[in-house]
């Protein structure tokens, strides 16, 4: 593992847009836990990196250890049991598993914020949305109660909350869970971060409220330059705001592509039939395709692809040889920028 | 009925449902006959009648006063026909999960009827109202919770078994109980596993296989697929609808994901703030909505597939769902609707036909509330 | 706001085989385990667990000798033989013999003394904790599934209770009694000490009752009874039984707070308590009358709230 040594010991410039280089970089990046029965293995070697106002969606069912990767990134993985073994985290080109706690805690929060699933058990119920708001600006920035207080409101007048310095006293469960997800939104705005990881930010809310509360998270990502980590397992959801995509299976990226890309030309036996599996609103279909099997236990990962007890497609090789990350190209050989696919057979899975 | 008249509501002219044939048993002999007796495929099997369930609102703690009530489900009506799936939609605070817990007798109803093959079920007891549970039965949503953690697979499955005995002679059950897990798709020899040794998708199936003990006609879906991860939704869905054939059983679905319900449901009820705002077959629903809530909720859908949603009109519905504790007046619907006018705020819109399709030959021509229904193919990329 | 904990998503699946739709499909590794309830999965943890092996090597150990104090002395502790009286100090050389930890005020060998007394100590504390925890359970239970006025009424009931200072209360009920034997301590300590129980209980039951497994269990039309002892009961037993082994040790402080102060068990019983409260007064001369016996109460209490620690630990996988 080389490490780019300019980017290493210069200071994380301020400045935004940068576009050279990215903002967050994970570098093969594994995770375990220990548990009762084994060592259950979390992420087995994650690369992925995200751009200032690029969106980046990660794709995964549960156990894919999409989750696991963002709480390594923003340092709340509980270890123990947790552990890191390998790989790297860089920031704006520095290593964050190498920083001290103290380094760490002043990026989270004011360089990475996170926006979690549940708003609800997330916001502290027994203090007022605006305290909680405005505390960020005080312990961060250390403004006073008053000018905190502005701020607390203004935000909350940016992420729509309507009649924002009425509401601004009343706690969590007095609002509704679409701006209850909106203010955490706001929290995580507070101090202008660079990335915002957001995992499942919609997962809960209905799809009335979900379109409102995406098109905002989409809207103050532009308007911030932000890189955007978000963390789904909803095929739909991506497609609305994601500029690419990498699907997760077993700790592992599976595929990665351009949005579009993805949707019409999956590489990956595993995406490809996650799309062939939701049914279609605009059509009536026959009996589902269904990925057989189950998803795999992380005790017990399969040798070889993870996926091969489930593929449709598996030979033998598949249960002996880890496939690596194949660049994706076409028939004619010419490369498709920023396509790859952990398959043996990703040229027969996408040009068929 | 009376009760209901008191509020002032004007009730649903409702084209929508056939006749209930009342079955007048003089004998719980008789109600059981009743209950009994097979239904032909096609005839209605369940038929709901201006069901309402208020919660009431109270204060005090020894004498309770009350002060409210959440109107959850405020009369609605319709007809599940034998071997269909009905799809019930809506978002969360629609009274689509108060509906289920309903019709599975959990809940009384305030007011309204559920007709069970002509026995009105809020009314029954004793033997009569046993033969009904044991023909109506429930899939949960959360197969984490809907499972005793403390039981093994076969004392949840063979739990029914020992609440209707007739059903199963004792020394036979334990061949039954593997047999359902068989039928699920589960290793028969589990039967001495506990819930939690299992995954999701699994526990969902020891889930069903508990609802099929009893060989029901009905089983009420409660959104059965939603905490699944998609790969494994896929598969429940596709067992479902092969147990549906197997066994011949009519489906109450209730979801708020509307591309399951469109792919499970040959008709589809449309709720909101407890109200029902449009009802129809798939088809009329999905390609032909006229109700503007079905048409924004199915433009909210997020469709996994960029291209073929980019000619897609997208409406983006403002504000939250008002409480159902204090509703709009008039069409519920209005405060957040972009066609309202005065009308909607005097006049509560009844479930029928639009007048301007009433009679025409189109797929439109379908049961919707609004004073202002309109066709529009919210779906497909124009 | 970064600093949320986040239920972490490690789900272990079993590696096993489904079906579906019909075809049979082999998932890869071999069926890890056989069927393992909770109550199984809860030992596994305990057995591993040294605060509990040293707890229950305590607590055997004192039961033990509760059951058989011949088996450690064949001393009396109440043979009295003023000659040794104020001259016994400890021969620690002398290993379990009469004179091993000396001999109290009236000649009675110490070493018997601390082993017959642990008979009244640990007889009250089980005692006490079985009466409550039955008493606790049904009360809580009822409370709690019927809800209404039964549940306004019995909680009123549990709050009245709640408000009389436990020591104070067993203060003034033992008082009125002449003859105090281990059984009227244990009554008296019960009549007083159950609304613990019960307000666990019915908060468990209240949880439980919502389950969609007991939601599942009313629509298949089962019984009342059948709800309670199959479903809410079975999984409302694990925070009871943490609150009762906790509990246990707290009877035993009380049993010797009450012997102390006079009023627990009578002054012919052999018991720790009574025995400090003796040893108080030759504090100066010989305070290993009054340490050893006090030392062992200790030794007793913390042993059970070390088990119950345990206990919580190895049956809240929540707290893990």
């Amino acid at each position: 593992m080389t490490i780019i040594d300019e980017t290493a010991e210069s200071p994380a410039p301020d400045g935004s847009g940068d576009t050279g280089r990215p903002l967050l970089e994970v570098r093969d990046l594994h995770v375990e836990f220990h548990t009762r029965d084994g060592i259950a293995k979390a992420v087995n070697g994650v690369n992925y990196s995200v751009a200032a106002g690029e969106t980046l969606a990660v794709l995964g069912e549960s156990g894919s250890g999409k989750s696991v990767t963002a709480q390594a990134i923003m340092g709340i993985l509980d270890m123990p049991p947790g552990r890191i073994p390998k790989g790297e985290i860089l920031f704006r080109g520095q290593d964050m598993l190498k920083m001290s706690g103290e380094e760490r805690r002043k990026i989270r929060g004011s360089k990475i914020a996170m926006i979690f699933q549940d708003a609800l058990s997330s916001l502290n119920p027994v203090l007022s949305v605006g305290y909680q708001l405005s505390e960020m600006f005080r312990v961060h920035q250390g403004m006073s109660k008053k000018d905190a207080k502005v701020k607390a409101i203004e935000l909350m007048d940016r992420v729509k909350i309507p009649a924002a310095g009425d509401r601004v006293n009343d706690y969590p469960h007095q609002f509704s869970g679409g701006m209850r997800q909106r203010i955490m939104i706001a929290m995580a705005l507070a101090l202008e971060p660079d990335l915002i990881i957001a995992d499942e930010p919609t997962t809960a809310l209905d799809v009335t409220v979900q379109a409102q509360v995406m098109d905002l998270l989409a809207e103050l990502q532009r308007e911030y330059n932000m890189g955007l980590i978000l963390i789904t397992h909803d095929l739909g959801v991506v497609a609305d705001v994601a500029d690419k995509i990498a699907v997760m299976y077993a700790g592992r990226i599976v595929e990665r592509a351009p949005v579009h890309e993805l949707y019409k030309r999956p590489a990956h036996p595993y995406t490809k039939g996650l799309l062939d599996s939701i049914p279609r609103l605009d059509q009536k279909g026959q009996e589902l395709y269904a990925i057989k099997g189950l998803p795999p236990n992380l005790l017990r990962i399969p040798t070889g692809c993870a996926f091969n007890p489930r593929c449709p497609q598996a030979q033998d090789v598949c249960r002996t040889d880890v496939p690596p990350l194949h660049p994706v190209t076409e028939r004619d050989g010419t490369e498709l920028a920023g396509r790859g696919s952990a398959c043996h057979f990703w040229k027969e899975t996408i040009h068929g | 009925m009376a009760e209901l008249s008191k509020t002032g509501e004007p009730q649903d002219a409702t084209p929508n449902v056939s006749e209930v044939e009342v079955v007048d048993a003089h004998s719980e002999s008789e109600a059981v006959a009743a209950i009994e007796a097979p239904v032909e495929r096609g005839e209605p099997i369940l038929q709901v009648r201006n069901l309402v369930k208020h919660f009431p609102l109270t204060q005090g703690i020894l004498f309770k006063k009350q002060v409210g009530a959440v109107k959850a489900v405020d009369g609605i009506s319709f007809d599940l026909y034998q071997g269909e799936t009905l799809g019930i939609v809506g978002e969360s605070g629609c009274g689509k999960s108060t509906v289920a817990k309903l019709l599975m007798m959990l809940e009384k109803a305030t007011a309204g009827e559920i007709f069970y093959k002509g026995q009105d079920v809020t009314k029954l007891s004793g033997r009569a109202l046993k033969a009904v549970r044991r023909n109506i039965q429930m899939v949960f949503q959360d197969p984490y919770t809907s499972l005793n953690p403390r039981m093994t697979v076969g004392d949840i499955i063979g739990e029914p078994f020992d609440i209707h005995p007739e059903v199963a002679p004792k020394g036979d059950r334990r061949r039954k109980v593997q047999e359902l897990l068989d039928v699920v798709g589960l290793n028969p020899e589990y039967i001495n596993r506990y819930p939690h040794q299992f995954s999701g998708g699994q526990r969902q199936r020891i889930g069903i296989a508990r609802g099929l003990a009893l060989n029901p006609e009905i089983i009420i879906c409660d959104e059965p697929v939603s905490a699944l991860d998609v790969s494994v939704q896929a598969q429940v869905i596709n067992l479902m609808e092969r147990l549906q054939d197997e066994f011949n059983l009519s489906y109450v679905f209730i979801a708020h994901d509307l591309s399951i319900v469109r792919h499970i449901s040959d008709r589809v009820g449309v709720m909101y703030l407890g109200k029902m705002a449009e009802i129809g077959t798939d088809e009329q629903i999905y390609d032909h909505p006229t109700h503007p809530y079905t048409q924004a909720l199915l433009s909210a859908v997020p469709v996994p597939d960029p291209e073929s949603r980019e000619g897609r009109e997208r409406i983006i519905l403002t504000g939250d769902v008002p409480s159902p504790a204090n509703p709009p007046s008039g069409c519920r619907f209005r405060t957040r609707c972009w066609k309202a006018q005065d009308k909607c705020a005097e006049e509560v819109p009844l479930l029928a036909v639009p007048e301007r399709f009433k009679g025409q030959d189109t797929p439109a021509a379908h049961e919707s509330a609004c004073h202002f229904a309109e066709e529009k193919d919210v779906v497909h990329a124009s | 706001m970064p600093d949320k904990t986040v239920e972490k998503k490690v789900e272990a699946l079993p590696g096993d085989t489904v079906s579906t739709a019909g075809v049979v499909v082999a998932d890869a590794g071999p069926a890890p385990d056989k069927a393992r309830s909770l109550w199984s999965d809860a030992w596994h943890d305990l057995r591993r667990n040294p605060l509990f092996l040293v707890s229950a090597v305590l607590i055997v150990f004192l039961l033990v000798m509760s059951a058989w104090p011949g088996l450690f002395t064949s001393a009396s502790p109440r043979d009295a033989d003023l000659a040794k009286h104020y001259l016994g100090k400890p021969n620690w050389g002398h290993f379990f013999a009469p004179d091993w930890l000396g001999y109290d005020v009236q000649g009675r060998s110490i070493y018997a003394r601390v082993v017959h007394g642990a008979r009244a100590s640990i007889t009250v504390g089980v005692g006490v904790t079985l009466a409550v925890t039955v008493l606790g359970t049904v009360i809580g239970m009822i409370a709690g599934y019927f809800g209404g006025w039964t549940d306004t009424l019995l909680s009123r009931l549990t709050d009245i209770f709640l408000g009389i200072p436990f020591l104070l209360g067993a203060l003034v009920v033992l008082n009125s009694f002449n003859d105090r034997t281990v059984w009227v301590v244990i009554m008296a300590l019960a009549f007083l000490g159950w609304t613990q129980i019960a307000r666990v209980a019915r908060g468990a039951v209240i949880t439980i009752k919502q389950a969609d497994y007991v939601v599942a269990a009313k629509a298949l039309g089962a019984s009342t009874s059948r709800i309670l002892f199959r479903h809410i009961l079975p999984n409302a037993l694990a925070p009871i039984i943490v609150v009762a082994t906790i509990a246990l040790g707290g009877y035993i402080a009380a049993e010797a707070t009450l012997s102390f102060l006079g009023v627990g068990l009578g002054d012919t019983a052999v018991s720790w308590g009574g025995d400090v409260a003796r040893g108080r007064e030759q504090l100066r001369i010989a305070p290993h009358t009054l340490i050893i016996p006090s030392v062992m109460v200790s030794i007793t209490v913390l042993s059970f709230l070390m088990f119950g620690d345990a206990v919580r630990n190895a049956l809240d996988p929540k707290l893990r």
